[in-house]
This record gives structure tokens, sequence and C-alpha cells, in this order.
């Protein structure tokens, strides 16, 4: 078996989220160095805040002021911080139950080792040096020698002046993507500049490019067959909208084509001949440009149009 | 409707720290024809399939709809799947079939967690505005759950590694552990949870079918009938719960019915070994009872597929006549957030 082809894959998005009334006016405290709780029915105060009373589900909205110092319930030191993560240098994790609140907060420790933590720890807010209204604006917690503050919280009407209204979290994962045998196999043979795909061994149906399995009978695929270089245009559209990053002219036409032999068709664009003079049936080749590892697109081979009979079924 | 209703058959792949030379189809596969062998039965006298697994894993969207290629999904078969463990879709099956729709299911499950960072992206189930935007990892939130119960005198490292090494040493008579025999207990990951007190990253897969009433005893000789299932969740933020108990487990195994007479053999979804101290203390189990013989998630936790194994291998000892009553327990979220809990029993002997 051939070793199996691996890529770099990162899958990267920013998330646009709305907040409701109390995570708004949080964050948006946070921006003002304000940290904020919300009362629960029974009468215990939530940091951070939610909407809704995790014991009753009822809806709470009664905001109040709490200290920025508070006391370690556990913690965890991370010897080797990760990307995104709070801090780069050795931190701890903790949860931190500021004072007059009843619900610990998670966040990052900043403390010179793992002998200099312990649960029960003082510690205060340290913030960011730029806030915007994100949980950031925390940039950790750091020791903090103090008495816990007993005093009852004070309520607060958790409106500011340009309340944030939404977050954008950004996300990236990056991943080693590896296609798998069938794929593998069908890739390799594309950079030979030859269409190679899999035969069911239960329907005898040729699947290009193969996944590995037939859909209709759940059966592995392995038999490898070479299909076309030709093919038949089955169906297509006309691309009007320039696509980014994509170095192609409008309008072009994209189809679906059917190689010789295959028993489905694959996709991919239509050269060489004005898009609206595209039709079904159109006989096609691929065009491979030098080095690359797959064609760069389909264009006529001049041969007569296809029966429609002779592609009815790979529609 | 009342129905009895049996888990037939279990199958399961190697579990291996990568398949990066298969797809997630190609892995699957393998599981699915097995599982089908042992009860004779063909893709198309299935009544129900229900799948779990999550795209975030290989990075790969709409994986679960390439891997339904390895069912034989066309023409369109009755289908779902949840973008959980496995366990909570064969709770989907068990419903289907208590409602008469369907006398046969088959519920699979699998995870390729080597193509990406599993740390990482395990944040990405966290609460999106307070929790994930510090990226705080699988292990280090189990590690505060840890140092909860340390804090609490509920267990402590020695304790930890002692559970570290028994299911590694169960391990050792399951071809299928990805981790076996002796294992160190390795450097601290995040304090205080050593290597050795984490689960193996892997990749696999597993698949189980489930048959009501007679049609149970004509596809297998002692069934592993499901007497009760239930799924409770715990308050999402961390920071609201008591991390030492887990009063979502212990109310689940009520409600199916686990504490109404002793289990012989437990189960037990706990990826790390901090989590068996709290999971034995919501169900109760003392020393009569056999946990995670087959080795459990420490060595071998196909993320998605890990909890429906829990079943999977509670079933198998029930069909092999090695259990009469076992408890099974899944998990899913942050430090033991959400938790399934089935009782299944085999015919008197
Ligand atoms: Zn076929």
């Amino acid at each position: 078996m051939p070793e199996a082809l691996k890529a770099p894959l990162t899958v990267e998005f920013p998330f646009t989220r709305s907040l409701s009334p109390v995570q708004s006016a949080f964050l948006t405290g946070l921006r003002e160095r304000i940290v904020l709780g919300v009362r629960t029915v029974d009468g215990r105060t939530l940091v951070p805040p939610v909407e809704y009373d995790p014991v009753t589900a009822e809806e709470i909205r009664d905001l109040v002021e709490v200290a920025p110092t508070g006391t370690v319930t556990t913690w965890a030191w991370n010897h080797a911080p990760r990307r995104d993560q709070p801090l780069d240098t050795p931190f701890a994790w903790a949860l931190v139950r500021l004072d007059g609140a009843d619900t610990a907060l998670l966040h990052a420790l900043d403390a010179p080792g793992p002998d200099a933590v312990h649960t029960g720890m003082r510690v205060r807010v340290r913030w960011a040096e730029e806030r915007t209204g994100a949980i950031t604006d925390i940039a950790c917690f750091e020791p903090y020698d103090s008495s816990p503050n007993e005093t009852e919280p004070a309520d607060h009407t958790g409106e500011f002046e340009n309340p944030v209204t939404g977050i954008v979290a950004p996300a990236r994962l990056d991943y080693t993507y590896s296609p798998g045998r069938a794929q593998t196999a069908y890739i390799n043979a594309l950079a030979e500049q030859r269409n190679v795909g899999e035969r069911c061994p239960s329907c005898r149906k040729v699947y290009v490019p193969p996944r590995g399995a037939c859909p209709t009978c759940g059966v592995a695929t392995s038999e490898q067959v070479e299909v076309g270089p030709h093919g038949t245009v089955t169906t297509f559209c006309i691309v009007n909208i320039k696509a980014k990053n994509l170095d192609i002219e409008v309008p072009y036409v994209y189809a679906h084509i059917a190689l010789d032999g295959a028993g489905l068709a694959l996709h991919g664009r239509i050269g060489g001949i004005p898009y609206d003079q595209v039709r079904m049936g159109l006989r096609v080749e691929p065009v491979w440009t030098r080095g690359a590892r797959y064609p760069d697109h389909y264009r006529p081979t001049g041969e007569p149009d296809a029966d429609y009979d002779t592609y009815r079924e790979l529609l | 409707m009342n129905r009895e209703i049996a888990v037939v058959a279990f199958a399961q792949t190697d579990h291996r720290r990568t398949s990066e030379e298969l797809s997630e189809v190609e892995m699957l596969m393998p599981v699915l024809h097995e599982v089908l062998d042992r009860t004779g039965l063909k893709t198309a006298d299935i009544g129900f399939t229900c799948s779990g697994s999550s795209d975030y894993l290989a990075g790969r969207a709409f994986s679960f709809t390439l891997a339904l290629d390895g069912v034989g999904a066309w023409p369109p078969i009755s289908e779902s799947h949840v973008e959980m463990d496995g366990a909570w879709a064969l709770y989907e099956a068990w419903t289907k079939l208590l409602t008469g729709d369907a006398d046969t299911a088959l519920v699979y499950s699998y995870g390729k967690s080597s193509p990406g960072p599993l740390r990482d992206v395990l944040t990405r189930q966290l609460d999106p505005y307070y929790v994930a935007p510090l990226w705080p990892d699988s292990v280090a939130l189990a590690a505060l759950q840890a140092q909860a119960l340390i804090d609490a005198g509920d267990t402590d490292e020695p304790a930890l590694a002692a559970v570290a090494a028994r299911s590694r040493a169960d391990a050792t008579a399951n071809s299928r552990a990805q981790l076996r025999g002796s294992v160190p207990a390795g450097e601290y990951l995040v304090r205080p949870l050593r290597t050795g007190d984490c689960p193996p990253i892997g990749d696999g897969a597993a698949a189980v079918i489930l048959a009501a009433g007679e049609r149970a005893r004509e596809l297998c000789d002692r069934p592993a009938w499901i007497r009760g299932i239930d799924h409770r969740i715990e308050a999402h933020s961390l920071g609201v719960r008591d991390l030492t108990d887990s009063p979502s487990t212990r109310l689940a195994a009520q409600k199916a019915g686990a504490f109404q007479r002793p289990v012989d053999t437990a189960e037990l979804h706990a990826p790390f070994t901090s989590q068996e101290v709290v999971l034995r203390k919501a169900l109760k189990l003392d020393d009569e009872v056999r946990v995670n013989p087959s080795g459990g998630a420490l060595a071998a936790n196909p993320v998605m597929a890990a909890g429906l194994i829990r079943i999977g291998e509670a079933a198998a000892r029930v069909h092999r006549g090695e259990s009469d009553r076992a408890l099974a327990h899944a998990t899913s979220g942050p430090c033991l957030q959400q938790n399934l809990v089935a009782v299944l029993e085999g015919d008197p002997r």
C-alpha cells in the first residue's frame, strides 16, 4: 500500500454572536472594570451571570456588583500553555469565587509556580490594558493578600454607555488531513493524468472519485478501473458571480461530466468554448497544465454530441 | 406500548493512535459488517439506523453523511444522526423501537481524533461567551475536578494512579484496547493529572444492534435486555457545579432502575482516573462490583464512540454469560457534564 497522502488543513472561522441583556451587561461591565453577577430566585449570586436560573429555569435579571477580589475554589497547574490561552507563561487554571458571589468563575491565575497556589488562596482581577467587552478583558487573576469582603453586593442597573451587543469569537484549529485509501489512490493516479475509479464488487458500478464504499451496497470498493479520459456533459450551470480568490473570468460554465466508463458524474469547469454554446451531451476531455495534480478544466473533443440515452442514468 | 428491547450484538475496531491510511467510512465499514454478521442481518433488514459523531474531530465537514456510504443508505433508509457520543444515538434508537415503528436498529459511532489537536478541539463545545475564548483544554478542566476531589479528601494521587494501573492491567485481556499492561504514571500533564491519569488519544469505531421482543431472542442466544436507560445534564457553568459529585449520573441511574438491585458489572465512561472516583460515589458502587473489566476509557477512548463501547462491552458480558445484571454509563462534555446510564440484564440461567 502506498504511503497515505497528508496535507495541512486549517479550519478558521470568526463566530459573530449576539448577546442577551444579562451577557451584554456583564461583558460591558468588564470593559468598565466592573464585575456583575445575577441573583437567582433563591437569593444566590451567580458570577458569571446567566439569563436563566440553573435550578428553577426561571428568567433572572436582577444584577449586582461583586468585588474584583476573590478566593480560589479549585485550581490546576498548566506548565505548558497552549495557543490562545490567556497567558503564554506557565499559569494555574482556577475557579475563583469573587467576594459577594456564590459561584465561581473560570480563568487563568498568574503565579510563579504550583507551590504558590492553593485552594482557598486570595486573588484579584488583573484587568487587560485594552478592553472591548469580552471575558478576556480580565487578563487573568493574580495573588492578592486580603480578607474576604463579606458585604452584601449592591444592586446594579446593568446600564452603561455604549453597551456591547455582540462578540466576535475567532476560532482556529489546525489539522493534518488524510483522505484515506481510496482517495489517496485516486489522487495519486490523477497526478499521473489518469482517472482511476473503483468498481463495486456487488452492483459493478464504477465510482469516480472513489470514496471507498458503495453507498447502495454498503460494501468496500477495491477493483481499480481507469475511466475516460473523454466524457460527456450531463448537466451544467453558468456561473456569473466571481468567486473570492478564484482567478477565472465570468461567465463560465461548471458542469457535471460523466467520464467514459464511470458510473456517476464528477464536476469540472468547461473551457475552450463560449459559455453559451455548452450543452448537455457535449463531449469533452481534460486539459492538464504542467505540473498540476489535477485537470485545470475540460474542453470539447470535437466528437458528435452523445445520445441522451447514453447518459440519462448518470444525470 | 411496553416492549422489551435488547442489545443483541456489538463490534468495535482496534483502537489506535492513528488510522491515517483510512477514511472514516473505511475505518467504520468493517465494524458495520461484523456487527451485522453476528446476527445474520443485512442492511435491508434493519428498521432504523442511528449514528453519533462530530465533524470537528477530524475537521471534515459532513463526514457523517460520507460515513453513511458504509451502511448502504441508498435507496434512502430510515436514519438519524446525533452530534454526540453513540450512547445517545442508542438512546434515540431505543426510543424508536419503543414506539413500535421498528423491530431492529443499527447504532454506530466513530471518532478520528488523530488529524486534529483534540484537547483544543474539545474547547469548542464550551460556553462560547464566557469560557471558550479562554481555550481551557479538556485535560485542564479534568484537572480542576481532580484537584477539587483531592481537596475534599475523596482521593489522592496514589489512589488515582491505582485506578489507572487497574484499568490498563484489565485491558491486557482486551485485544482492541490502545493502552494495555504496565503504563507509567508519567509526568504532570496539567497538575494534579499525570499522563497516566489521562486517556489515550486515538481513532476507533463501534456498532451495536438493538432488537425488540422475540426478534431479539431469534438474533441472540442471550440478549442483553435494556431494563432502563436515562440521561441527565447539569448546569453548563463549571463554577455552579459541585465538581466532586455527579447528581446527574445519580438521577439517571435512579430513573434507569440501577438502585433497585445490585449490579455485578459496571462499565463506566471515565476518561480520567479522577472521574471514576466521582462515578463510583454517585452510583454507590462497592468493591463487589466488577468495574471496567474492558479497561474502560483509560485503555481506549475514541471520542464519540467510547460511551457506546461501554454499553457494548457490558452487553457483550451478558451475551457471554459473564454478567447477569450490568450497568453501563456514558458521559459527554467537560467534567462529566452530561451522563447516561443503562441497566442491562440477561435471562435467568
Ligand atoms: Zn454496489
